[in-house]
């Protein structure tokens, strides 16, 4: 195959930046979207210039490293991480956008990398449920209903990989936040601090500079895990009742 | 552990390659009954009180669930802990896609398991080149490894009852399986970022991504910090501390083509081993033989798919090589060769991993694999689901592998609901790594390693399952409790940051940088890579003999060289420079590829996941040779014109039979 790429290049976090053009040749449509990228590198580097810098590790759609904005949309045309999108999805002579995610919360570091911090942030405000090792008890003392054993597992799903935040007009992190709180509002063990997790991990998340949801639903269109729109519901939910002191005892 | 070898000039290097030194003489397992180990141990190991353990330090290297699970349990216990990773975020470690499962003894299901089973059947599983004490331990704190997580938060799969569900894996009788869908290493490793991510917040972590640990600082025969690579601003940082933990996990990326995560590497347990840690069993790798193959030279990395595949799907290559480029929808069933039904008629398509693996590689090399051709040879076989869909139709197919169809499908492009799908074996955990005593302490004083980064629990293969078990065993239970005792012996006197020692490691580091910038060569980096691991998996690969052996070990040895006069780095080290990055790695992949190579040469046997041509039954199943390699080949460092140093520390079964194994 034989594409254009218009890549952002940035130097550094203070950097300009803008869109510079790059023809390749000799793609494989059964390369994934991150292998064009190491083609392209190889050629990059062949001719002397610097290689386009990009977030990549497991290249098996689980780790969340990876993602950038394709033609637009994030991670590209399909439902999928970057590194599991193939080339094939795309056609001979076609030209293609690539730019970093897009949001004040995630500063760019270098061309296509992006700081995403702010969410490690935001799970360090409660995202997580205070036991000390060594400490638990037997781990079927306490049965899980197994729907809400599901529902768990579904919201944990998330990779954290920032795709919600980039496609959401309003760069809010929500569905991120709000999957979290699901996941762990869902089980007995995540009861005691529930109150206390929305609230927090909410003001971290406006703190960072993230934006409000406007329920438009890009963010769920963009999931690459399918965390769907409700965790969102979830969140405004337990953020309500624990704003007003309400418990979730019941 | 602190041997020292003993070298007189007239030593004779041992088949041209290697020196022999001292034997390794003591683990240093707590002695008595094989149960009350851990116990004892933890007993006679010196406490330390709370208020001095706010005054103590430590430097841990990786976040996966090796790492992530110390640095939050040392955080908790009030230590200050510097924890360390090259991603954007912990939560990113490779742990991250394990897929199946993790073991542990809780009996659940009252199949008759029990601690002495898992311990028994994890021995078995590292075909008996793993250390007894250490396994036990394992299999004794597994039970406790499921509670913790539970109560984290981890959602693991539940029945109808509310309680959680096991299933059995990787041939083993009992259902002992604790799993998360596909995804229990993420949902594992989740519940550990978030416990590290708590410590964050509380103040006792801190936590420094992306950084690369680049050299480590021994002061006085102790590990005392690391030079560390801030990758964002490229500045050259010292960490001091009272003791330096490495789990930065495994080295299978010297095969450039693994399962790993790109950013896989060896250069903190290489960095350690250069500076005197011994480097125990490097030619140990596991290959999974249901790997998605490869498809062209584009290829970065491969994807692994379940394991169960196989006890549905049956696996082919065509009869006559002319035939492998046709449709094989339209190849008459005696034109195939259901060749792992045919070798091995009792266990069939069933057969283990290594054996799986190494026929699936045989029938290409014959000229009978299918699929595209990458450097004019065709590197798969198909795994066949037609007989199955017309036994239990597609729908039920579907519902029991679903997932991993539509993942292939992605991949390949093809629908292997109509098409057989295709498989290679693939490189995909290391056994292998720095040797650790009882305590997880290295040949250095106070630097201990955890998880895949030592060599310790797994012996010469893996079972399934029990790589997550053991990371989360070595941090959330075992260092927590080991470190103490090597900590109690503090406070350590401080260091000063223009020690000697310190700032020479800082200008090894400084000058290596400058050096990779400086040669301005013809070659990329990962040209280098994909030479050096063509060589490995080709002659250190599924299958080695002497002659490959000593062929690969020139072969490297010549890129090495190479390498350092010819590639070609762009940038600056001021910011972020991948390319930089993976020189570093690559540079040390350089040097370990050679040393697995030299074990491989040196072990006369075949065991687990090294399979030595020249050591095979008639029947060409592997032989073990317990009489003369029951024992850990420990390698010591050198020197840079050296040759390496071998100390073996016998393996002792007080408790197990050894027994050679048998799928026929």
């Amino acid at each position: 195959m034989k594409l254009a790429l218009k890549i952002w290049r940035q130097d550094g976090p203070t950097d300009d930046g803008g869109m510079v053009r790059y023809d390749i040749d000799g793609v494989s449509e059964d390369s994934s979207f991150l292998e064009m990228l190491d083609l392209l590198n190889e050629q990059l580097i062949h001719s002397g210039e610097e290689p386009v810098a990009f977030d990549s590790d497991c290249r098996e759609g689980i780790c969340g490293a990876c993602g950038v904005v394709i033609n637009g949309e994030a991670h590209g045309p399909e439902r999928t991480t970057t590194c599991q999108l193939h080339m094939r999805s795309f056609n001979d002579g076609d030209e293609i956008v690539i730019e970093p995610w897009r949001a004040d919360a995630f500063p760019v570091i270098k061309d296509l990398c992006v700081d995403r911090s702010s969410f490690d942030r935001i799970i360090q405000a409660g995202g997580y449920v205070s036991v000390n090792t060594g400490s638990a008890p037997d781990a079927n003392a306490v049965p899980v209903p197994k729907e809400h054993a599901d529902r768990a597992f579904m919201a944990a799903e998330c990779i954290g990989c920032g795709a919600c935040v980039a496609a959401c007009p309003n760069a809010a992190a929500m569905l991120f936040t709000g999957a979290k709180v699901t996941h762990l509002g869902e089980l007995p063990q995540g009861q005691p601090e529930r109150s206390a997790r929305v609230l927090n991990m909410l003001d971290q998340h406006d703190a960072e500079g993230f934006g409000g949801c406007t329920n438009l639903g890009e963010c769920t269109r963009a999931c690459p895990k399918g965390i769907p729109l409700n965790v969102i519901s979830q969140l405004n939910a337990d953020y309500r009742r624990a704003g007003y002191g309400g418990s979730f005892d019941d | 552990m602190t041997d020292t070898v003993t070298r007189s000039n007239d030593t004779e290097l041992v088949d041209g390659i290697y020196l022999e030194g001292d034997p390794i003489s003591d683990s240093h397992a707590p002695g008595g009954d094989i149960a009350e180990m851990w116990t004892n141990r933890k007993f006679e190991g010196a406490l330390v009180n709370p208020a001095n353990r706010r005054k103590l330090s430590i430097i841990i290297v990786g976040t996966g669930l090796a790492g992530a699970s110390a640095g939050a349990t040392l955080g908790e216990a009030g230590y200050h802990v510097k924890s360390f990773c090259y991603q954007d975020s912990p939560r990113r470690a490779h742990s991250i896609a394990a897929q199946g499962g993790i073991n542990a003894a809780k009996n659940y299901k009252g199949d008759g398991d029990s601690i002495h089973r898992l311990f028994y059947d994890t021995v078995k599983g590292g075909d008996y080149r793993s250390r007894e004490t250490n396994v036990y331990r394992l299999a004794e704190v597994s039970v406790d490894i499921i509670d913790q997580c539970v109560a984290q938060g981890v959602p693991f799969a539940r029945d109808y009852g509310g309680l959680l569900d096991n299933r059995s894996f990787g041939g083993v009788q009992v259902s002992r399986t604790f799993y998360a869908r596909g995804q229990t290493g993420q949902q594992l490793l989740i519940g550990a970022y978030q416990a590290l991510e708590r410590q964050i917040a509380a103040g006792t972590v801190e936590m420094y991504s992306r950084h690369e640990m680049l050299e480590l600082v021994v002061v006085d025969g102790k590990a005392r910090g690391i030079i560390a690579r801030d990758l964002v601003t490229g500045k050259i940082e010292t960490h001091m501390a009272d003791a330096v933990v490495l789990a930065s996990g495994g080295y299978g990326n010297v095969f450039f083509l693994s399962t790993n995560a790109m950013g896989s590497n060896v250069t903190a347990n290489w960095r350690a081993h250069r500076k005197g840690a011994y480097f125990a069993n490097p030619c140990y790798t596991q290959i999974h033989p249901t790997c998605i193959p490869q498809s062209g030279d584009h290829q970065s990395k491969l994807t692994l798919m379940s394991e169960s595949l196989r006890n549905d799907g049956r696996i082919w290559v065509p009869k006559k090589a002319e035939d492998c480029d046709k449709d094989p929808r339209e190849l008459a069933e005696e034109d195939r060769d259901y060749y792992l039904e045919r070798i091995y008629p009792s266990f069939g398509n069933l057969v283990p991993r290594d054996i799986a693996s190494r026929q699936a590689k045989n029938m290409c090399d014959e000229g009978r694999g299918v699929g595209p051709a990458v450097d004019g040879v065709r590197r798969g076989v198909y795994l066949d689901f037609a007989a199955a869909i017309e036994r239990m139709g597609e729908d039920a197919v579907r519902s029991k592998y679903g997932n991993l169809f539509d993942m292939y499908e992605r991949i390949t492009g093809e629908n292997p609901y109509q098409v057989p799908m295709r498989i290679y074996p693939a490189v995909h955990y290391t056994m292998g790594g720095l040797w650790v005593d009882y305590d997880l302490q290295s040949t250095i004083p106070g630097l201990f390693v955890t998880g895949e980064a030592n060599f310790s629990d797994h012996g010469a293969n893996r079972l399934g399952a029990s790589a997550l078990m053991q990371g989360l065993a070595d941090g959330y239970f075992v260092l927590p409790n080991t470190i103490r005792d090597y900590l109690a012996a503090g406070p350590f006197e401080a260091v000063a940051e223009d020690a000697p020692e310190v700032v020479a490691a800082q200008e090894a580091v400084q000058s290596r940088v400058d050096q990779f910038l400086s040669i301005d060569g013809t070659r990329s980096v990962d040209s280098y890579h994909k030479a050096l691991g063509k060589i490995m998996w080709e002659k250190c690969g599924m299958e080695r003999s002497d002659e490959g052996l000593r062929e690969a070990i020139e072969e490297i040895r010549a890129l090495r060289t190479d390498f350092w006069s010819n590639v070609k780095v762009l940038g600056t080290a001021e910011g972020l420079n991948q390319s930089l990055e993976k020189a570093g790695r690559v540079a040390d992949f350089l040097e370990l590829g050679e040393l697995m190579c030299v074990d491989a040469l040196h072990r006369r046997e075949s065991c687990g996941g090294h399979f030595r041509a020249e050591s095979q039954t008639e029947d060409g199943e592997a032989l073990r040779h317990d009489d003369e390699f029951a024992y850990v080949a420990a390698w010591e460092w050198g020197g840079d014109d050296g040759a390496p140093v071998l100390h073996k520390e016998d393996l002792v079964y007080d408790f197990i039979e050894l027994k050679q194994r048998s799928y026929k």
